[in-house]
């Protein structure tokens, strides 16, 4: 209840001491500075619910605190027995003691309070009843003041008021007279008009007289019924004819600039000639100069005389031609602004037809360009060109010769995509023949192969420098500085589908379809292309496949921040591609070389006679040649690739020969008789053989080391060995020289393979087949086959 | 056919001993003067009285008289160029009343008219290796199929061999036979030294047309009807099956003359397999 009254204390107390004395007693937290808080937001939370705002958001009230509550001391609804009640329901004897002193504190507090308050404001109180006073007498004299300015006022209008009575008679007259003084000039002006039109021509003054007639036909057309007037007229008429001749013949004869001719149409069309006739006629005359410009411009372009660079001959078109049609459009749509949209439609129509045969001429030079490796003066040139048309462009928005413009740089720099790319593949065939020499040269100086893994990286790091050149040379079309690089296509088409996929991506693929092209060659005979260059080819495409690419892209889309949203090859795919291209080199090197070894082995057994061979003393030299030959492929190709896992091996290898031999001796006991049951045997014990070994692929795809690389040449070598070994006829020696051959293949080929297994797999048939295909099976001793092989 | 099988077959009778049948000598080609045989073909029609063989360098045209004992060499023409060039295989096209032989030798394929005994054609490095064997289409006159070291099988067009119409790279090692399948020609028959025979289907180069005959009677409609084939099912060509139930070499694949849906696989280590074309793909042919 205290608090209460207070408040109401309060608010009295402010409303007398007007706003600035509202804050009163600072220190009480329940003064009337918290009530006046209180109401405010009492209108706020009125607004608030308006605006949709909940009122529990507001602040300053502590959350969760009801303003209905009876309970709280301080709200609105305060229920002083309510409170009390709950109090005494409430709270322990001790609680209800110190709430009651702690009342008491705040009431005392409170009443001390309310005594200053009121103290300090009485004074305030009589000053404000003396001031309202004061006024009060104040204004009472001013009303007076007032009245007697009121009287003072009426005396004077009715004085103005008798002046102008008194003057209105002569200032009609005043009036009159200056009419007649008028009408008098404007007559005299009339009759003065021929003699001064014809000076006017006579002095060249054609404008003057322009104007003098027009301020004249209007009258002497409104009083032409009057004789006097219909001479002057006439005269005039005559006058002006003669006028509008001169002008014609002055704008035919075309002589003087633009300007001048512009000038002339303008007066022309003041003389009321018709404006359509004017304006054909003028285009024609300006025609008639652009196309003089068009002639020069081809004359630069003809073939004879050394053509100017492109960056002159833009220049010159540029000033030249685009000047004049800029010029031209903007007089033209100055003098014929009246002729509506049918006026600028023959403009455009006009713009549209020369600006065509502009472009014509620039397409005609620029493509003189396309062989020239400069970019840069071209893009240059093509800057120029296209920001000279964009000025025009704006003027004649309805030509579209800006289009046509962006158009032809398009045009151009599409052709200059296909350029480079033309000029990387060459780039890359050219350094394909560079190594095809290479690899040609030093076999005829004696040494061979030393230098592939140096080819390789030669051939990797000029591809790339060519790459990164075309790469900087295209990036001028996208320079910022450059007025078409901000047009959306080169924005975006250009560097996303232009740059990346068809000038970047279009390489990878046409080198690897260049690659690939090696292994369908016709040429598979023999060696139209050289094993090592497939090899280094294979390797090539296998680092691009592992670095090169992903490499290469990063490099070009950091580049050309590709903002297209344009689908894109992504890495991976180019990845498999080069890999598969790297695969297939592989394996046709392997067949090329496996088909090297093969020759050799084939025409060794194909022209020997079997059947008449005499003892074995030494290994035939072909199968030396053969070692040989595959321990140099062996070295090449561990130029280029890894070494690559192979089985574990037994540590004797040369132990399974005892059991080739034991088992071509069995087949040996039973061959010669011709008994159904031999053959039986044999078959079975070699069937059983094949059980237990799995089969031989001989032509599979080879993996990216040296051991898969070797084991599929000598597959291939040995299955060659073994079908040409079927194919004839063995007497007894013969039998044993392929016995020592395979024991001699055996102890120095094994090295190579994955699985020395297969080695002697492949060998053991060829012993057996031998047998088999023998009237007169007997082996030779082991023992002395080894010693042959060793001696040999 | 390999070579050690037929000159088995006329030289040394007695070799051949089986406990059925004594084969006895007819006729004797000589050939002394020409070299080892590598092939002998009977005229495919007709009253087989003609026989063409291939010795080394020379094809020999023999006619044979008196009930097949006697043999004249009616004609013969040789192989000239640089090298020993040898003759590997030929065959005779069962075409044009029997005027056209085919013959391999090295990389080449040539065709040769008997009554001139002149060159016809030639396929300059057919494959790439060797070429093993020949044959012709039963059904389609002018194709050929060809196969050889290199894997691969091919299929040509006799009257423009610039390229071939089709080829196959299947099999891993030499390709020692190919053969038509007589009566149904997309069936195509192979037979290599990886141990595998491998039956497929050429559709696309059959004289028989995918699905059922169209009737030209009229062009519009013929355009008019194909679409919608080719929507259903369009011709592919695809393996049928690859049998692998050898454990060497395969050196000869023949079909059945009785039965057009057997055929016959011999390897190295005697073991004959014969097969059946499978019983969903015959529906299919038939049907």
């Amino acid at each position: 209840p205290a608090s209460r009254l207070w408040a109401a204390v309060g608010a009295m107390a402010a409303a007398a001491a007007g706003p600035g004395t509202g804050s009163g007693p600072g220190d009480s937290p329940e003064g009337p500075e918290a009530e006046a808080p209180e109401r405010r937001r009492k209108a706020h939370g009125m607004l608030k619910l308006y605006y949709g705002l909940s009122e529990g958001e507001t602040a300053g009230r502590p959350p969760g605190s009801d303003p209905l509550d009876p309970t709280d001391l301080n709200g609105a609804h305060f229920d002083p027995e309510v409170y009390l009640d709950k109090l005494r329901r409430e709270c322990p004897l001790a609680q209800l003691m110190d709430s009651e002193t702690d009342m008491v504190r705040q009431i005392r507090a409170l009443d001390s309070d309310m005594q200053t308050l009121v103290y300090e404001n009485y004074n305030k109180f009589i000053s404000a009843t003396d001031t309202i006073r004061k006024m009060k007498n104040d204004f009472r004299k001013m009303e007076d003041e007032m009245d007697r300015l009121a009287t003072n006022m009426a005396v004077i209008t009715d004085f103005s008021a008798r002046i102008s009575a008194t003057l209105q008679d002569r200032h009609e007259r005043i009036t009159k007279l200056a009419g007649v003084h008028a009408l008098l000039r404007k007559l005299q002006f009339l009759f003065e008009l021929p003699s001064r039109l014809t000076k006017c021509v006579e002095l060249g003054a054609y404008g003057q007289a322009v104007r003098y007639q027009g301020r004249a036909r209007a009258v002497l057309q409104q009083y032409q019924h009057l004789p006097s007037f219909r001479a002057i007229q006439d005269d005039c008429q005559v006058i002006t004819a003669r006028l509008a001749q001169q002008l014609r013949q002055r704008f035919r004869e075309g002589g003087s600039g633009a300007p001048e001719q512009a000038e002339c149409v303008e007066l022309l069309l003041a003389l009321g000639e018709p404006a359509e006739e004017l304006c054909d006629e003028f285009l024609a005359h300006a025609r008639g100069r652009l196309e003089a410009e068009l002639q020069s411009l081809e004359a630069e372009l003809g073939p004879s005389p050394p053509a100017p660079d492109v960056l002159e001959f833009t220049d010159l078109g540029g000033s030249g031609f685009v000047g004049g049609l800029c010029q031209v459009a903007s007089a033209y749509q100055e003098l014929f602004a009246a002729q509506g949209p049918a006026g600028a439609e023959k403009l455009a129509a006009f713009a549209r037809e020369l600006g065509g045969r502009y472009f014509a001429l620039v397409e005609r030079r620029l493509a003189q360009e396309q062989g020239s490796g400069d970019n840069s003066l071209l893009v240059r040139a093509l800057d120029r060109f296209h920001r000279r048309l964009r000025a025009p462009g704006a003027l004649l928005a309805a030509a579209g010769l800006a289009e046509a413009a962006t158009e032809i740089v398009e045009r151009v720099a599409r052709e200059r995509l296909g350029h480079h790319l033309q000029g990387l593949r060459a780039a890359f065939l050219g350094c394909l023949t560079d190594v095809r020499q290479a690899l040609a040269a030093p076999r005829l100086a004696g040494k061979e192969g030393p230098g592939l893994a140096e080819l390789l990286a030669n051939v990797a790091s000029s591809i790339l420098s060519h790459i990164k050149a075309s790469l900087a040379a295209v990036h001028l079309f996208t320079a910022k500085e450059v007025s078409f690089s901000n047009k959306p296509y080169f924005r975006g088409e250009f560097c996303s589908q232009g740059v990346r996929e068809g000038l970047i991506v279009g390489f990878i693929r046409s080198m690897c379809q260049t690659a690939q092209s090696f292994c369908d060659s016709p040429g598979e005979k023999g060696g139209a292309t050289p094993p090592a260059l497939l090899l280094l080819l294979s390797r090539l495409c296998l680092d691009y496949e592992t670095a090169t690419i992903s490499y290469i892209l990063t490099l070009t889309d950091e580049q050309f921040l590709v903002q297209d949203q344009s689908p894109v090859t992504p890495v991976s795919t180019l990845c498999a591609e080069a890999r598969e291209t790297a695969r297939r080199l592989l394996t046709h090197y392997v067949k090329v070389q496996g088909l090297v070894i093969s020759q050799m082995l084939r025409k060794s057994v194909e022209t020997r006679d079997w059947l008449s061979t005499l003892e074995p003393r030494n290994v035939r030299a072909v199968m030396k040649r053969v070692v040989e030959d595959t321990t140099a492929i062996d070295v090449q190709v561990g130029l280029l690739y890894e070494e690559g896992v192979r089985k574990a091996q037994s540590s004797d290898s040369s132990k399974r020969t005892f059991s080739v031999y034991s088992s071509s001796r069995q087949q040996g006991r039973y061959a010669p008789s011709y008994t159904p049951s031999a053959p039986m045997d044999t078959n079975l014990l070699s069937n059983i053989q094949k059980l237990f070994s799995e089969r031989i692929d001989v032509f599979s795809p080879v993996e990216f080391n040296k051991v898969s690389v070797l084991t599929g040449i000598i597959k291939i070598s040995l299955k060659t060995l073994l079908e040409c070994v079927r194919l004839r006829t063995f007497g007894r020696f013969g039998l044993q020289q392929v016995q020592v051959d395979c024991h001699f293949l055996q102890l120095y080929l094994w090295r190579f393979v994955a699985d020395e297994e297969l080695v002697h797999l492949l060998l053991d048939e060829v012993v057996a087949s031998a047998a088999l295909r023998c009237p007169d099976p007997v082996p030779m001793e082991p023992s002395v086959v080894e010693v042959i092989c060793e001696r040999g | 056919m390999p070579k050690e099988l037929e000159p088995g077959g006329h030289e040394s009778p007695d070799d051949s001993t089986s406990p059925a049948h004594t084969l006895e000598l007819l006729c004797h080609l000589d050939n002394t003067a020409h070299g080892s045989m590598a092939c002998v073909a009977w005229e495919p029609a007709g009253d087989g009285k003609k026989v063409i063989s291939l010795a080394d360098s020379h094809i020999l045209l023999w006619d044979l008289q008196e009930s097949s004992s006697q043999a004249v060499l009616a004609s013969s023409a040789s192989l000239e160029g640089k090298g020993q060039l040898k003759f590997t295989s030929g065959r005779w096209s069962p075409h044009h009343t029997g005027t056209q032989v085919a013959t391999a030798n090295d990389t080449t394929i040539r065709g040769w008219d008997t009554r001139s005994m002149s060159q016809i054609y030639c396929i300059e490095n057919a494959h790439g290796q060797l070429v093993r064997d020949l044959d012709f289409n039963p059904n389609k006159q002018y194709y050929l199929a060809s196969c050889g070291d290199d894997c691969k099988v091919k299929f040509w067009d006799t009257r423009n061999v610039a390229e071939p119409v089709k080829t196959l790279e299947q099999h891993s090692h030499w390709v020692w036979n190919v053969r038509y399948n007589h009566s149904h020609d997309q069936l195509v028959l192979t037979g290599s030294s990886d141990s595998r025979v491998i039956l497929s289907n050429m559709v696309s180069i059959s004289s028989e047309p995918f699905g059922h005959l169209v009737d030209d009677d009229d062009l519009s409609d013929q355009e008019e009807r194909r679409p919608e084939g080719k929507s259903q099912e369009p011709p592919q060509d695809s393996v049928i099956a690859t049998y692998e139930e050898h454990e060497d070499s395969v050196y000869a694949v023949d079909w059945s003359s009785a039965d057009p849906w057997l055929f016959a696989s011999l390897s190295y280590d005697g073991r004959l397999v014969i097969n059946r074309v499978p019983r969903a793909l015959k529906y299919h042919i038939l049907l």
